[in-house]
């Protein structure tokens, strides 16, 4: 499948799915890269070094600053798949990558093809958007 | 510059237009890559070029004895505050800038502002155009003057495309207390997700505290940017004008049943807060408490005080306090037991006196937030039950409120 790439990079990792929309702001620590979200089913599981599969996001405009932190911190994602274009998260790469060098990318998928994504599964991500499953 | 372009070619804008303000929620501190992005800039010799307010930041500034955290950090969160200002941005320190006259943009207004429910109040309540803009951005808007011609700066966008009718078994009694309105707004954010939504069915002229309190909720449990309130938000004066004549996409009816069990999950503590539990902390203000729900604390208090052990903790803004100041209100209420808090949240900055117990609040945002960020469990209650409560030092319900069980 491919994508439109919000934030460019090329990765291989696994993927982990969100079974229920998170804002990284009050949701992720960006100091370890855990679940931090009290009513999340996934709470206490690392997002760090995994490619995120979010369905749909949600929350705070301050999550833009922790993946941005999470990435000096070496705790960000791999790699971001999205159903629906956010620009808060693709700001958030975009100043990881200028102050740190550190790419995070972001990639939208139409949501019938994300659902595709197995929770667990390796897969690449292309410069160019393209998803491959490893 | 490089920033505003990414956000234009994420919302895949043609062409970027010109703004009249904007509101920064990038002063909060999350750590030090907060402090690298500003500093790159001040380095630069950016200024914003539109008039320019600042969300909060990570403590309060005017009231510095209150922190309980680490020196380090309360170093780095007062430095980040102050880049902002080098910036030439106002310090309000407040997610709140709709309550003060000369940060409210008109009718119409292109403006870029952030923090999520600074956002749904200039969207829906002021009728101001703002996209969901986050940090950074907000940042290179304001420097800029400009933002993507995209999204909800549109006249389409904001259009309804689902209307939330409210049940006819939702009693009259609810549909008057401020406590109905947060849990509309967490049922909104889930229902809605990201789309613009018109609610039918409230009572027309809802006032701005609650329209404020439905949007923070909403833009907590979903991505709601907008919505609107037939008879009582500026785009919606009637259904049919909310979708911009034009037919709804879904309609969804909210009940009874869904509001009590959307209330119900805002509670984190045992035994869902029954009347009785103990509680160490009441926290109001989320957001910033304008002076018409200072008012209501101190009418709810009615000359009564915190029962012993029991914090009682109301966020607002600094320019507010200072009118509060003036007119009495602030001292009668300190003199009554309440902390006041400016320029922070007692759910972002380390402030609240640690207890064991469970902490009581009115806000959907902060039972949302408040036990991920500092690890407490929470009890929702209206703003009558947490002030009575706090007098308890337990929990005090309102058996009529919600209708009979």
């Amino acid at each position: 499948m491919k994508g439109r790439v919000l934030a460019p990079g090329s990765v291989t990792a696994r993927a982990i799915v969100l079974r229920e929309p998170l804002s990284l702001w009050g949701g992720m620590d960006p100091a370890t890269g855990r679940v931090i979200d009290a009513r999340h089913p996934q709470r206490g599981e690392s997002l760090a070094g995994r490619i995120v599969v979010m369905p749909a996001a949600r929350g705070s405009s301050s999550s833009s600053s922790v993946l941005a932190e999470a990435a000096r911190a070496g705790c960000a994602p791999a790699g971001i798949l999205l159903a629906e274009p956010d620009l808060i998260l693709a700001v958030g790469a975009a100043v990881a990558e200028e102050l740190y060098g550190v790419r995070v990318p972001i990639v939208v998928v139409a949501p019938e093809e994300l659902a595709g994504v197995a929770d667990g599964q390796v897969v690449t991500i292309s410069d160019d958007g393209e998803i491959t499953p490893v | 510059m490089r920033l505003v372009v990414r956000a234009a070619e994420a919302l895949r804008a043609e062409r970027l237009i010109p703004i009249t303000s904007a509101h920064v929620d990038s002063c909060l501190y999350h750590g030090e890559a907060t402090v690298d992005f500003v500093e790159r800039l001040v380095n630069g010799g950016a200024q914003v070029s539109v008039p320019t307010t600042l969300n909060v930041g990570a403590l309060d500034l005017l009231h510095p004895e209150l922190w309980r955290g680490d020196a380090r950090t309360a170093e780095r969160g007062r430095l980040l505050m102050g880049h902002y200002r080098r910036l030439g941005c106002t310090p309000t320190y407040t997610c709140a800038p709709y309550q003060l006259a000369f940060a409210r943009p008109a009718l119409g207004e292109q403006v870029a502002w952030a923090e999520s429910n600074a956002i749904v109040f200039c969207n829906s309540v002021l009728g101001a155009r703002t996209e969901r803009y986050g940090d950074f951005t907000d940042i290179a808007c304001a420097i800029t003057g400009l933002v993507p011609d995209a999204g909800l700066h549109r006249t389409d966008a904001r259009r309804a495309t689902v209307v939330m009718r409210l049940a006819p078994d939702i009693p009259a009694a609810l549909l008057d207390d401020d406590a109905l309105y947060p849990v509309l707004g967490i049922v909104l954010g889930r229902r809605a997700g990201g789309r613009v939504a018109a609610i039918d069915g409230l009572p027309a002229g809802q006032s701005e505290d609650r329209l404020k309190a439905i949007g923070a909720a909403a833009a907590s449990s979903g991505s709601v940017a907008m919505f609107h309130a037939v008879g009582s938000t500026p785009e919606a004066a009637t259904l049919d004008a909310a979708f911009q004549g034009g037919p709804p996409d879904a309609t969804v009816e909210i009940g009874l049943a869904e509001l009590r069990a959307a209330r119900d999950e805002l509670t984190t503590a045992a035994a869902g807060g029954a009347p009785g539990t103990p509680i160490g902390t009441v926290s109001l203000g989320t957001p910033h408490a304008s002076l018409a729900e200072l008012r209501a604390v101190e009418r709810e208090l009615a000359g009564d005080r915190p029962a012993a052990g029991v914090e009682l903790m109301v966020s607002t803004g600094r320019h507010l306090l200072a009118e509060a100041e003036g007119d009495g209100l602030a001292p009668r209420l300190r003199a009554q037991g309440v902390e006041l808090l400016v320029d922070t949240c007692s759910y972002i900055a380390p402030v609240l006196r640690p207890s064991p117990l469970p902490a009581m609040t009115d806000s959907g945002k902060w039972a949302f937030y408040a036990p991920g960020n500092i690890g407490v469990e929470v009890i929702f209650g209206s703003l009558r039950e947490c002030v009575r409560s706090a007098v308890r030092g337990s929990v005090w319900r309102d058996p009529d409120l919600w209708g009979a069980a």
